[in-house]
């Protein structure tokens, strides 16, 4: 346990990118200057949202300590992931934190059976001294989802619709009893009548095996529903972060508002409102390359110092916003707008 | 009357390897109309067969796809034709781009990424009204890039340039060349995020209302089809499981597949407990008897094990497929 009691300390983090040729070239600022940090006797569901290329792979790359960070550094229990070389350190480290990802049939080998999978995990990690051992501990990671050794055992991935093997996925990484799972855009590909079940699994992991969450993903609405604190990101910038009552239901920042907006509401009451125009970004790597706030661009509150200058934190109230609304500058813009 | 009437079609893939047959029964019996001037939304997991459905309305049937039986007539004015029956070579010359155009799932793979978009553009029309000239064309196609609200410069881009969302644009645009009476999209915009996918949906709707065609939308997501469709059709297993008005799927709706769907929406602002439906969609190349829902069910009969529930028309514009609902009910 670290001295300050943090699971996870994310300080100033930043990756750049050198994109082009050796000589001309851009840089791109994948992840810029992100903080936050999960406590370790609390467990809770962080979601990061965001569109696609707003950051959210790179930043789940750092925190398997897979990239390391330009500036800033990533402290998981007290140890600075910059800091692991060594592969036994390596190993130690990602059996407290465990990726589920997006696509679970690609996770799989579709030519290999989907409990050598189980059983690799548990005794790569040394959870168990024989085969024999490790089947009692595969079993019981499995009944954690809703499975069980029987039902899987043989099998291969085809075998297994989208939400069971997705939930396999999630009982292979719960075996060797992580700390935090790092769960990107875990239901995107499942089905909608299955979907709810991934969901409720993270619920429950939180709530009986006191494991923390990070979900990746850009659908707002499994975001609401689960997690207990949110962060949205813009082109590399967490923009708005705060409890998710908070921002989802009282959103400050004109992006979030924009995003919230326009995740369509599943009953056929409001369709005007959707339909009303808006502006889409052009390509990402103009939007990366713009000089002061990232979303100048598009925000219908758009003042000139947001094309200049990057706009700074504002914390207000259980929140942090990255805007220019919520300072002096504010002009005649009132927060509550 | 119908711009085009899909009559009990049945499209399987048979496939023979060293002698074992296999028979994935994708689409068994849909009947269903499109009319002139409206969004139809199709809704189903996947595997249920959405995409079979397109394929075989838009004549694009090949092996080991196989219309069994059924037809699709279509009636373009005063052309009229059986979408089973016509020759794919009036299918290219008359038909496709002009008539029927398709949207296709994942842009970035549609468009040839070492070509200009704008020889994309000149490639699908030459094919189907050759290009004397040249100016013209690009006038032509400058004009119809702008009137969908594009930037002209993605004309002169490569596909890599333009953004996921763009490029979905740019395959819309595209599909609406030759302002055909229907354009066929098949999960336009599941791959992108809500910003854009509303950016996408909304030019697919101006495109609608500006030349009053009709737009099939296949997307398994609920949400869009509450913003966008006029109808909703709830496939499950390859059969229809209830058709209507998107008011009433949304505020009424009678099958259980359909109320399971509604009910298990997440929605920002509400967080009660949302289930999921046990067991898992059916196996098409064995597909349970009876009512292929049986299987998951939460009000199953011993009815629904044996017989296959007939498609009835509850209300005006309202069908269902289920015994649980009878003619009278209502």
């Amino acid at each position: 346990m670290s001295a300050n009691g943090k699971l996870l300390d994310v300080q100033h983090v930043t990756v750049e990118f050198h994109i082009g040729g050796l000589v001309g070239g851009s840089l791109l600022v994948a992840v810029n200057d992100i903080s936050f940090s999960l406590e370790s006797d609390k467990p809770e569901i962080l979601t990061l949202a965001g569109e696609s290329g707003s950051g959210k792979t790179t930043l789940s790359r750092l925190l398997l300590a897979d990239l390391v960070p330009t500036r800033g550094k990533v402290f998981f229990e007290g140890r600075d992931l910059a800091k692991i070389h060594k592969r036994s350190e390596f190993k130690e480290f990602i059996k407290k934190v465990q990726p589920v990802f997006q696509n679970p049939f690609e996770t799989f080998n579709p030519l290999r059976r989907i409990d050598a999978y189980l059983f690799d995990t548990a005794m790569n990690f040394g959870m168990a001294p024989n085969h024999r051992d490790a089947a009692q501990i595969v079993d019981e990671s499995l009944r954690n989802v809703g499975l069980s050794l029987e039902e899987v055992s043989r099998r291969y991935p085809h075998e297994l619709s989208g939400g069971q093997i997705q939930r396999v996925s999630v009982a292979r990484a719960l075996i060797s009893q992580p700390k935090l799972i790092l769960a990107d855009e875990p239901v995107s590909m499942v089905d909608a009548s299955l979907r709810m079940e991934i969901v409720n699994l993270f619920r429950k992991l939180r709530d009986e095996q006191k494991v923390s969450v990070i979900y990746i993903t850009h659908d707002l609405a499994t975001a609401y529903y689960i997690s207990d604190r949110i962060g949205i990101m813009l082109r590399g910038y967490i923009v708005e972060s705060g409890p998710v009552d908070d921002v989802l239901n009282r959103p400050f920042h004109p992006y979030t508002k924009l995003l919230i907006e326009s995740v369509p509401e599943p009953a056929p009451k409001d369709r005007e409102a959707w339909a009303r125009h808006i502006s889409l970004g052009t390509t990402e790597v103009k939007e990366y390359g713009r000089v002061g706030c990232k979303f100048a661009g598009r925000c219908p509150q758009v003042m000139d110092i947001c094309r200049q200058v990057d706009p700074p934190d504002v914390q207000i109230e259980r929140r942090m916003v990255k805007c220019y609304l919520y300072t002096e500058h504010a002009g005649q813009a009132s927060p509550e707008k | 009357m119908a711009l085009l009437s899909v009559q009990d079609i049945c499209a399987y893939y048979r496939t023979e390897i060293y002698g074992i047959s296999r028979t994935v029964r994708a689409v068994d019996g849909v009947t269903f109309d499109l009319l002139p001037n409206e969004i139809y939304g199709v809704a189903g997991e996947s595997s249920c067969g959405k995409t079979t459905l397109i394929k075989v309305i838009s004549g694009n049937i090949k092996h080991p796809l196989k219309a069994m039986s059924g037809s699709v007539n279509c009636n373009f004015g005063d052309y009229k034709v059986d979408m089973l029956k016509v020759s794919q070579d009036e299918l290219r010359r008359n038909i496709r781009w002009k008539e029927i155009s398709y949207v296709m799932q994942g842009s970035m793979s549609v468009l040839n990424p070492v070509r200009k978009i704008i020889k994309t553009f000149e490639d699908i029309v030459d094919t189907h009204e050759p290009i004397t000239d040249k100016k013209k064309f690009l006038e032509e196609a400058t004009a119809h890039v702008n009137r969908l609200g594009l930037p002209t410069e993605i004309l002169n881009s490569y596909p890599h340039q333009l953004s996921g969302g763009m490029r979905q644009r740019v395959a819309i645009a595209l599909a609406t060349l030759f302002q055909p009476r229907l354009i066929l999209a098949d999960e336009p915009t599941t791959a992108l995020d809500v910003v854009v996918q509303r950016g996408v949906l909304q030019m697919l709707k101006d495109i609608q209302s500006m030349s009053s065609n009709t737009v099939l939308l296949v997307t398994h997501d609920m949400a869009v089809h509450a913003n966008v469709a006029n109808r909703v059709m709830i496939m499950y297993a390859g059969r229809i499981a209830e058709e209507a008005p998107t008011e009433s799927i949304f505020n009424a709706p009678l099958h259980p597949y359909t109320q399971h769907l509604i009910r298990s929406l997440p929605m920002i602002g509400e967080r009660s407990n949302k289930a999921s439906l046990k067991g898992t969609p059916p196996n098409l190349a064995n597909p349970p008897s009876g009512c292929r829902f049986h299987t998951r069910c939460p009000y199953v009969m011993d009815v629904c094990r044996t017989d296959v529930p007939d498609l009835v028309q509850v209300k005006e514009r309202h069908r269902v497929a289920c015994f649980l609902v009878k003619e009278a009910s209502l």
